[in-house]
């Protein structure tokens, strides 16, 4: 296993740019929730200016939300229950981005918002307003596949495809937070997508070659 | 010129020789792109995010469908009220079993069938009602708003208690579905001969599909045309069954399945939300988007039937086998459903054995109905009789790999006739196994590292299969399509199931056509527009549709060259067109070289725009028969205090015949083993059998998947490839079935081999480890009595 100069990337609380943010386990542990099951990307929602000033909505009244997606903005009346990946499959027409158990599981939904990986079914579409939200669709260069995508391809790093936008998706956050994980960092990190097909061993093949990608500075912001 | 040479014909790569038509074709010699590692075909799209499942398809004014199900594992539907949920907002449909149009036949089997919504619920998860909303949202809230009055009745959901007399009976005269047994020579004889005879009692629990994308469809009608777009391994078998429960005629459904999330057995078929999505879409006059909630896919689309197995087998000093008996039950639900289908396969075929009797029960419980899970009976069977050889193999002292070795058979012993294996590559799985993964070294470290004190021990372990089918056969028919450019379009009906069907066939086209795989488009999966084909599933998908795909090549060849012998100023009626052979761009004649056309300038193929080569799948060789072969070997890790087991590696030798695209040969090789990790150590229906009979982990969070933190990346995957002319013109058998048999139980014999403690039931997690763990402790502070009557409590229990 590849181990890292623990002085390069601390990921200590508070300096550490690549976890905004409430972590998954404070999250729980302020519920009072035991066990958390399938690991989750990250942190569980954005603390946003917007999500701060939320204003309340009846239920069943629409709400005009804005929502930056891919580096475009997209006006539209949602209702408050809405996800973000319904709004965005649905809506948007955005299909890259999968549904498999809305319920915070599976990790096919995954997206970034502000380059963290987050399950978009775990979040309302209004929580998600003022934060730069990317999906699969997003990680393209015109028509051609981004750095990550390319490994995946090259790799073999799925079978059926349905999670694999997930899986891309998730990549390319790990990485954009630290493009030099070790070895145990990439397997944690991938834990929160689940491949029913097994591809695993591939995807991790896959996640190593997109990041010396990345590293060859194709593609993809640090 | 030369540029486009490129871009069409893959360069220095020689076509195979075009044999006369009405023979067969040689077998491939050195193959150029077939068994080289080639990215899929339809990589981009998958990556890309632009593949278009069904769950991804939108239609204009596209509305979506909700079930309701029962709540309950038994009861009866008084009534339902589906008034104010019809009102609610945006609702456009709800149908319910006194719906117009709604009182359709569901067939389980050719004799036992239910209504579509049938009053009787035998389990939960039953289809109540439907409605179709223009939000999801607003669709489950309508669900929420239907009023049904049940009369709630005693259930039971363990097959072990249905069998007793007393039991709630699932269906009226009982819970005794019916009992298969197998006889050969006379197993009391063989007991008699044995060296030493070792006698469990083994189980399975039922493990769940869940595939990635959700079960479900998109249908849509224009008039009395339905299509629907389905999320299936199969659209002709889909198309079937819609057409025969809607009364329809074929040609009037077309079933369109291009690319779907994941099946594993579970999407063979269309199911009652198939129809149930056809009738919305009807009643509302709108195409209508039906998948189903992950919670609902847990219960009423299909497992993987928990079974009981005990097995009585007999060995002599020397490692022969003389007798095998299995005698147990297992349970398909509450409807015929294969509870019971091939757990005796491996018991009866796998090793060499002269004298073995299977008997297995199938039982009724109020549980969802069991639907095929990859290599259906044969995990199961894996999981009792490779721990069951290791047995024996300490009764005797001699190595498990060498028990195996001793027992090969040359026939195939459960079949009619006994007829041979076109190939069997079992020893050699064994053989080259052990070598690859160090068998011998790895053993004798793990036991020196077990001698010592310490919490952590090492096991080492392994396990072989064989797979009933696996050779494929007719029916098939796909079209290859041979532009005026030389690219080329394939169309088959057969579905990717995320196995790289179209890849392989790619290669195939591109191993007879010389060209390069990426100009070939292929069209699939789509009743209306591509051919028959029966659904991908039961490994037999590459050698059912592999050689019909080089037939199409091969006869579109035999046009070409009839053309270019015109071209030519040969004549064609005197065979001459045999005297040519393709060469990169060109056709050129074998006796004077002199003699050439390109291919894009030959007349008729210009004129005409394509010529269409058809290919049917021929028959399998008679009296023989065609298997893949296979051994895992596995190491682990054991932390005795906490009852973690770590699996640290795995090594799958395969014999699945040739090699089609060694990348996802692989990558299927290693995501069988993943599944029969999940199998093994982390998957299990809880049914609440005291108070409710519902499933208590229907989510991913309760119900638990291998996630890549569970399994090893140090994965190995060893082809065995022998020349099998016989099975085929490609010498591929299948490979989806096999790399997931053994796992289980190569994972227990290893955590055997590590602890000395014998995992009968699955899963092996944490808290079975440390209670069986617990009562071992306990057992050797306590003396043998306490042993003696756990045993007996769990005979009652």
């Amino acid at each position: 296993m590849k181990s890292k100069d623990p002085a390069k990337h601390t990921h200590a609380r508070g300096s550490c740019e690549c976890r905004k943010g409430i972590t998954r386990r404070g999250f729980m542990t302020r519920l009072g929730v035991g066990a958390a099951g399938v690991a989750a990307s990250g942190a569980l929602f954005p603390q946003t200016a917007a999500a701060k000033e939320m204003e309340m909505i009846k239920a069943g009244d629409m709400a005009k939300i804005t929502l930056r997606v891919n580096g475009r903005e997209h006006t539209l009346l949602a209702e408050p229950r809405w996800t973000l990946l319904y709004v965005i499959r649905e809506k948007l027409g955005l299909t890259g981005s999968k549904i498999g158990c809305e319920r915070g599981e599976c990790g096919a939904c995954t997206v970034l918002i502000d380059n963290i990986p987050r399950y978009a079914c775990m979040t309302l579409a209004v929580e998600a307003r003022g934060a730069e939200i990317t999906t699969v669709e997003g990680l393209m260069e015109g028509e051609d596949l981004g750095p990550v995508q390319q490994a995946f391809l090259e790799e073999d790093a799925f079978q059926c495809g349905y999670c694999t936008p997930g899986q891309v998706v998730a990549a390319e956050g790990h990485l954009r937070a630290d493009p030099d994980p070790t070895d145990d960092e990439v397997l944690r990190g991938m834990s929160g997508n689940l491949c029913r097909c097994g591809a695993y061993p591939h995807i991790f093949k896959a996640v190593r070659s997109a990041a010396e990608k990345r590293r060859r500075g194709k593609g993809g912001e640090g | 010129m030369k540029k486009e040479q490129e871009i069409y014909y893959t360069k220095d790569v020689p076509v195979p020789e075009t044999p006369e038509p009405g023979t067969e074709p040689e077998p491939w010699g050195k193959t150029r792109i077939i068994g080289e590692r080639v990215p899929r075909v339809d990589g981009y799209e998958r990556v890309s995010g632009s593949a278009v499942y069904p769950s991804d398809v939108m239609l204009p004014g596209m509305i979506h469908g909700a079930i309701l199900r029962s709540p309950y594992p038994h009861a009866v539907v008084k009534s339902v009220n589906i008034e104010k949920a019809r009102n609610m907002p945006g609702v456009r449909a709800a149908i319910s079993m006194d719906s117009p149009g709604a009182d359709l036949q569901w067939p389980y089997n050719k004799e036992v069938s239910t209504k579509l919504f049938d009053p009787r619920c035998l389990f939960e998860g039953e289809t109540i009602a439907a409605v179709a909303a223009e939000t999801p949202y607003q669709a489950m809230d309508a669900i929420k708003a239907i009023k049904v009055e049940y009369d709630v009745k005693p259930f039971v959901v363990d097959e072990r208690k249905a069998l007793k007399s007393g039991s709630v009976e699932v269906h009226e005269g009982g819970n005794r579905l019916k009992t298969a047994t197998h006889e050969r020579g006379d197993v009391e004889k063989g007991f008699a001969e044995a060296d030493e005879v070792v006698e469990k009692t083994f189980r399975t629990e039922c493990e769940i599909q869940t595939p990635l994308e959700l079960h479900g469809c998109v249908a849509n009608w224009d008039g009395d045309r339905l299509t629907v777009w389905e999320s299936t391994q199969g659209v002709y078998s889909v198309q079937s069954k819609v057409a025969q429960v809607l009364k329809m005629p074929l040609s009037k459904v077309r079933i369109i399945g291009h690319y779907m999330g994941g099946g594993f057995g579970s999407k063979l078929n269309a199911s009652k939300y198939t129809i149930i999505g056809a009738l919305l879409a009807k009643a509302s006059a709108k195409p209508v988007k039906m998948f189903l909630t992950r919670e609902d896919a847990y219960i009423a689309v299909g497992n993987r039937p928990p079974s009981n197995m005990t097995v009585k087998m007999g060995v002599k000093k020397d490692g022969t086998l003389t007798a095998i008996q299995l005698k147990g039950n297992a349970t398909g639900g509450a409807y015929p459903a294969g509870g019971t289908a091939l757990i005796d396969w491996l018991f009866r075929d796998l090793y060499t054995c002269e004298n073995v009797r299977t008997e297995m029960t199938d039982v009724y419980i109020n549980a969802g109905p069991a639907r095929p899970f990859r290599a259906p009976g044969h995990p199961q069977g894996s999981w009792a009789l490779e721990q069951m050889m290791d047995m024996l193999a300490q009764k005797i002292n001699i190595d498990p790999v060498q028990i195996r070795l001793k027992n090969i058979p040359k026939v195939s012993q459960a079949r009619e006739g006994n007829p041979p294996y076109t190939s069997t590559g079992l020893e050699e799985c064994l053989r080259k196994g052990a070598e690859t993964f160090g068998w011998d070294r790895a053993r004798k470290e793990a036991e020196a590292n077990n001698k010592k004190d310490g919490h952590i021990k090492r096991g080492v372990g392994m396990g072989g299969c064989v797979w009933i089918v696996g050779g494929g056969g007719p029916p098939s028919t796909v079209v290859v399509k041979y532009f005026s450019d030389g690219s080329v379009n394939l169309n088959m009906g057969a579905s990717d199931i995320g196995t790289g069907t179209k890849t392989v066939m790619a290669l195939v086209v591109a191993e007879e056509l010389g060209v390069k795989p990426s100009v070939i488009q292929i069209e699939n999966a789509d009743t209306g527009t591509t051919q028959y084909a029966t659904p991908s599933g039961g490994s037999k998908t590459v050698p059912t549709e592999a050689p019909t795909v080089r037939n199409a090549c091969i006869d579109a060849k035999q046009q070409i060259l009839k053309m270019a012998a015109e071209d030519l100023g040969l004549d064609v009626e005197d065979r001459d067109a045999e005297d040519l052979r393709f060469e990169g761009e060109k056709v050129v004649s074998k006796s004077d070289p002199s003699k050439s056309v390109k291919i894009k300038e030959i007349k008729k193929l210009n004129k005409r725009g394509l010529v269409m080569g058809i290919g049917y799948r021929g028959p399998n060789p008679e009296n023989k028969t065609v298997n893949p072969f296979a051994a895992q070997f596995c190491e682990v890790e054991v932390n005795t205090r906490t009852g973690e087991v770590k699996v640290l590696r795995f090594l799958g030798a395969h014999d699945s015949g040739r090699v089609m695209d060694r990348l996802t040969y692989d990558n299927q090789v290693f995501g069988g083993i993943t599944m029969g990790i999940g199998f093994g150590m982390t998957e299990w229906r809880v049914l609440d059998d005291g108070q409710t009979g519902k499933m208590l982990n229907k989510n991913w969070h309760d119900y638990k998947l291998p996630t890549a933190l569970d399994v090893p990346m140090d994965m190995t995957c060893v082809p065995i490839e022998l020349h099998d002319h016989e099975a085929n013109n490609t010498g591929a058998k299948g490979l989806g079935e096999p790399v997931t048999i053994p796992t289980a139980g190569a994972i227990a014999n290893a955590v055997n081999h590590a602890t000395g403690l014998r995992f009968t039931d699955t899963p092996i997690n944490p808290i079975f480890v440390s209670r069986m763990q617990d009562k071992t402790r306990a057992a050797e502070k306590a003396g043998k009595e306490a042993l003696s009557k756990e045993a007996r409590n769990k005979e009652e229990g």
